[in-house]
C-alpha cells in the first residue's frame, strides 16, 4: 500500500484538507485530489510555467513541489483571482486579447499577480522579467505585457 | 499595429473593416482568465486509468516477439494492449478522404519504422504504475539498417521504410512517383538565358510544441456509447478515424473537443482517441492517454523537413524566364498528411511570380524519421522560404534591389499561373511598395508607378503553345486503392501490385486477431466484417441547392461542384 499523507492548507483563502499520494506533486494534488483545474500540466519539468501557483505569496512551479510540503501553508491559484469579482488583471487580459488558446493563461496571471503584489508600478522590463518563466505559444507576449502594464499604470478598468 | 490600406482593395470591398488593428474580446476569454475553460484533461473521472505506450528504441527494426507477461503482473496494471487487440490495426489519416493507402499500424506488431513508434500499450491505475509496467514489457528486436536523409532514401539499395511504396516514394494518382508540374519549356529558356541562378535549400523538421500536450480521455457512457474528451484540432478526423480503427459506428462515439491548448497542426493526427476508447471498451473504465512533454517532442509529428533545388533562367534586366524545382519532402516513416502537403505546395509554385516556363518534380519521401504532419501553412511555408531566398540570390546576380526584382516579376491581375488558373486580386506589387516605404528604400520611378491592376493579361495570360512533357518517374501497375478508381471498376480490395512479391506479408492480417485486421489497402467500409455497421456514407447526390455552385477542381477528388 502506498502511504497517503494528510495535508491541511488554505486554498485561495479557504481551509482545505486532503490526502496526498506518496510522492505526489502539488500540481496533481490540486487537480486530481482537490479539484482545482486552473493550474495546467505543460511539461512536468519546471520549464513551461503553466502550473505556476503562489505558496505563502511566492510563485512556485507546482509540478516541482511535493504536495505534502504545503501542509499548513497558504496556496493561491488563478481560480482564486476572481473571488468574488474579477481581478483587474483578468479584465485587462480580456480587453487586451492577452489569451488565445488560454492554456498558459492561469500561470501567466499568477506570475503577474505576484509581481503587482510586491511591486504595484513595475517597469516594462520588470514585467518581462516576471513572466519570463511562463511560456506562451500562441498569443504572443506583447498583448500579455500590455495587459499587465495597463493594470500597473491604472489604465485598466477594475 | 496593423493598418489596412483600403485604397488597394477599393474595387473589391465596400465595408470599412473597422475591427482591424483593434483588440476584440474572444467569446471564450472569460473561461481562459478564470481557469475554467474545459481542456480535455480537466474532466474528472472516478477510477481513471492511465495508458502509456511501449516505444521502439530503434529507428528501424523488425519485431520478433513482444512479451507482456511480466508487465501484466505488475501492481496496478489492468490490461496490456498489442496490435492484435486493435480491430483495424492499419490506417492512413486521409483514407477518410479516400486518398492514399493505409500504411500505419495503431500498435505496430511486425516492424517499426521510426524511433518512438508504439508497439504495445499498458493500462494501469496510476501513471507511475503504467510507466513502471512499460519498462517491464520485453520486446525482441531485429534491428534493421535505417535511412534518415531524403536523397539517401531514394538511392538504389536504400533501406525500405514501407513495403507498399517502392523506392521510398509516395505514388501520385497511381501513375508517378512524384507530383509533376509542367508549364512551357524550361530547358529552352535555360539555353537562351543571360544568367542561370541555382540554389539548394534545406528546412529542418519543426515541432509545434503546444503548451498542452496531445491527449484524450475516453469513458463508457452507460448507454452503449463512449464519450471521448480530446485535445484534437480535427474532431471529425478523430471521430472518423476512431470509428474506422475500432470498427464501431460513429454514432456510438460521443466526441467532445474544441478547447485546444495550442495546436498549430500538431493535433490533427487522431493518435490518442482510438487507443483511449479501445482501452475504455476493453476495461469498462475511463482511460486517459496523453503524451508527456518528452513524447510530445520525440514522437509528436512535426512539420516535415524539406529540401529544394531551384534553377532559374534570368534576363539581364531581372526578368525570370524559367524556374525549375526539384523538391524532396521528408514524410518520415508514414504518409499522414505529407502526400497532401505536396499537392498543396506544387499548386503554389513558382511563388507569386509570373514566369512563362515552370517545371517541378516533387517527391514525398519516406525515411526512418518521426512521421511529419500539419503545421501552419505546411506544404507552402518551406518552399516559400526557398523561393524568397532564391529571389534575393537572383537580385544579387543581376545587381538589382531585391524589392524591385520582386515588383518586376510579380503576378499582375489577369496573368496565367503555372497551374493554369488566372491570377486575380493580386497585391504583391503594393505590398512590396509599402515594405520599401517602411524600410526607407527609394524605388525607381517604374517600380513606384507599378500596380497589380495594370500590366497583366494579354501575352501574359496565355498558356504556352508548347509544354514539354515527359514520362519520368512513371510507375506501372501500381494500385493505389479505391481513391484512384474513378468509374467503379474493380470492387475488390486494392493491392499494391508494383511491389515485389515479398512485400505483402508486412501488413498482412493477424490470423488470430479478433476481429481480423484487414490488408494494407482494403480501406473501403464495404470490406468491414459484419461485427458492426460502418458509419453510413453520405448520400452521393446532394440537394438541388448545392448543384448550383461553380465547378471546382481538387487534386484529391477531381471536379466537384461547390
Amino acid at each position: 500500500m502506498m502511504a497517503k499523507k494528510p495535508v491541511n492548507f488554505t486554498l485561495n483563502g479557504n481551509d482545505r484538507a486532503a490526502f496526498a499520494e506518496d510522492g505526489q506533486n502539488l500540481l496533481e494534488f490540486l487537480r486530481r485530489g482537490v479539484g482545482d483545474m486552473s493550474p495546467k500540466y505543460g511539461c512536468g519539468q519546471g520549464t513551461c510555467g503553466a502550473c505556476t501557483v503562489l505558496v505563502d505569496g511566492e510563485t512556485h512551479l507546482s509540478c516541482l513541489v511535493l504536495a505534502e510540503t504545503v501542509d499548513g501553508k497558504d496556496v493561491r491559484t488563478a481560480s482564486g483571482l476572481s473571488s468574488p469579482a474579477l481581478d483587474p488583471l483578468q479584465t485587462a487580459f480580456m480587453e487586451h486579447f492577452a489569451a488565445q488558446c488560454g492554456y498558459c493563461t492561469p500561470g501567466m496571471l499568477v506570475s503577474a499577480r505576484a509581481l503587482l503584489d510586491r511591486n504595484p508600478r513595475p517597469s516594462r522590463e520588470e514585467v518581462i522579467e516576471a513572466i519570463s518563466g511562463n511560456l506562451c505559444r500562441c498569443t504572443g507576449y506583447e498583448p500579455i505585457i500590455q495587459a499587465i502594464l495597463a493594470v500597473a499604470e491604472g489604465r485598466a478598468r477594475a | 499595429m496593423i493598418e489596412f490600406r483600403k485604397e488597394f482593395f477599393a474595387d473589391e470591398r465596400d465595408d470599412d473593416l473597422n475591427e482591424i488593428g483593434k483588440p476584440t474580446r474572444r467569446q471564450d476569454i472569460l473561461g481562459h482568465v478564470t481557469g475554467r475553460s474545459p481542456f480535455f484533461d480537466d474532466h474528472q473521472f472516478d477510477g481513471l486509468l492511465h495508458l502509456r505506450c511501449v516505444r521502439s528504441p530503434h529507428h528501424h527494426a523488425r519485431i520478433r516477439r513482444v512479451d507482456t507477461s511480466q508487465a501484466e503482473n505488475m501492481p496496478g496494471v489492468v490490461r496490456v494492449l498489442t496490435g492484435k487487440d486493435v480491430p483495424t490495426n492499419l490506417n492512413t489519416l486521409l483514407s477518410l478522404l479516400d486518398f492514399g493507402i493505409d500504411d500505419e499500424p495503431i500498435l505496430s506488431d511486425k516492424k517499426v519504422a521510426y524511433r518512438g513508434e508504439p508497439v504495445a500499450a499498458v493500462i494501469a491505475a496510476t501513471e507511475a504504475q503504467a510507466r513502471a509496467a512499460v519498462k517491464a514489457v520485453r520486446v525482441d528486436w531485429e534491428v534493421l539498417p535505417h535511412v534518415l536523409d531524403v536523397e539517401e532514401a531514394i538511392k538504389p539499395g536504400a533501406p525500405k521504410v514501407l513495403d507498399i511504396y517502392p523506392n521510398n516514394k509516395f505514388i501520385y494518382h497511381g501513375k508517378y512517383d512524384h507530383q509533376k508540374l509542367r508549364f512551357g519549356d524550361v530547358e529552352a529558356a535555360f539555353a537562351s538565358a543571360d544568367h542561370i541562378v541555382e540554389g539548394r535549400y534545406q528546412m529542418s523538421p519543426i515541432e509545434q510544441a503546444p503548451i498542452e500536450t496531445c491527449g484524450a480521455i475516453a469513458a463508457p457512457e452507460q448507454n452503449d456509447r463512449y464519450v471521448c474528451y480530446t485535445s484534437t484540432q480535427a474532431l471529425f478526423f478523430s471521430l472518423g478515424t476512431a470509428a474506422k480503427v475500432l470498427q464501431t459506428p460513429s454514432s456510438k462515439l460521443h466526441f467532445v473537443g474544441g478547447t485546444v491548448g495550442g495546436g498549430f497542426g500538431g493535433k490533427v493526427d487522431s493518435i490518442h482517441e482510438p487507443l483511449a476508447i479501445l482501452g475504455a471498451m476493453l476495461t469498462g473504465r475511463p482511460v486517459k492517454y496523453a503524451w508527456d512533454r518528452e513524447e510530445e517532442m520525440q514522437v509528436g509529428a512535426p512539420r516535415g523537413a524539406e529540401r529544394w533545388y531551384i534553377k532559374d533562367a534570368v534576363n539581364r534586366d531581372g526578368r525570370i524566364t524559367a524556374r525549375k524545382f526539384i523538391g524532396y519532402f521528408d514524410s518520415g516513416a508514414y504518409t499522414r498528411l505529407s502526400s497532401y502537403a505536396i499537392i498543396k505546395g506544387v499548386g503554389h509554385l513558382p511563388g507569386p511570380y509570373t514566369i512563362p516556363n515552370v517545371y517541378a518534380d516533387v517527391y514525398c519521401v519516406y525515411t526512418n524519421r518521426t512521421p511529419a504532419t500539419a503545421m501552419r501553412g505546411f506544404g507552402i511555408t518551406g518552399v516559400d522560404f526557398a523561393i524568397e531566398t532564391h529571389m534575393d540570390k537572383v537580385a544579387e546576380t543581376v545587381g538589382m534591389n531585391p524589392i524591385e526584382l520582386r515588383i518586376l516579376n510579380s503576378y499582375r491581375d489577369g496573368d496565367m499561373k503555372a497551374h493554369r488558373r488566372e491570377a486575380k486580386n493580386c497585391a504583391l506589387v503594393e505590398c512590396c511598395q509599402v515594405v520599401a516605404e517602411k524600410a526607407g528604400i527609394t524605388l525607381s520611378a517604374d517600380a513606384k508607378a507599378a500596380t497589380s491592376l495594370t500590366g497583366g493579361g494579354g501575352e501574359r495570360a496565355r498558356i504556352p503553345n508548347y509544354t514539354a512533357t515527359d514520362q519520368n518517374g512513371r510507375v506501372e501497375g501500381f494500385d493505389t486503392g479505391s481513391y484512384a478508381r474513378k468509374s467503379g471498376s474493380g470492387s475488390g480490395p486494392a493491392s499494391a501490385t508494383a511491389q515485389p512479391s515479398t512485400a505483402q506479408p508486412a501488413r498482412a492480417p493477424q490470423p488470430g486477431s479478433q476481429p481480423a485486421s484487414r490488408p494494407a489497402s482494403a480501406s473501403r467500409p464495404e470490406q468491414a466484417p459484419p461485427r458492426a455497421d460502418p458509419p453510413a456514407k453520405p448520400p452521393e447526390s446532394r440537394p438541388a441547392a448545392s448543384r448550383s455552385g461553380a465547378m471546382r477542381f481538387s487534386s484529391l477528388s477531381g471536379f466537384r461542384r461547390r
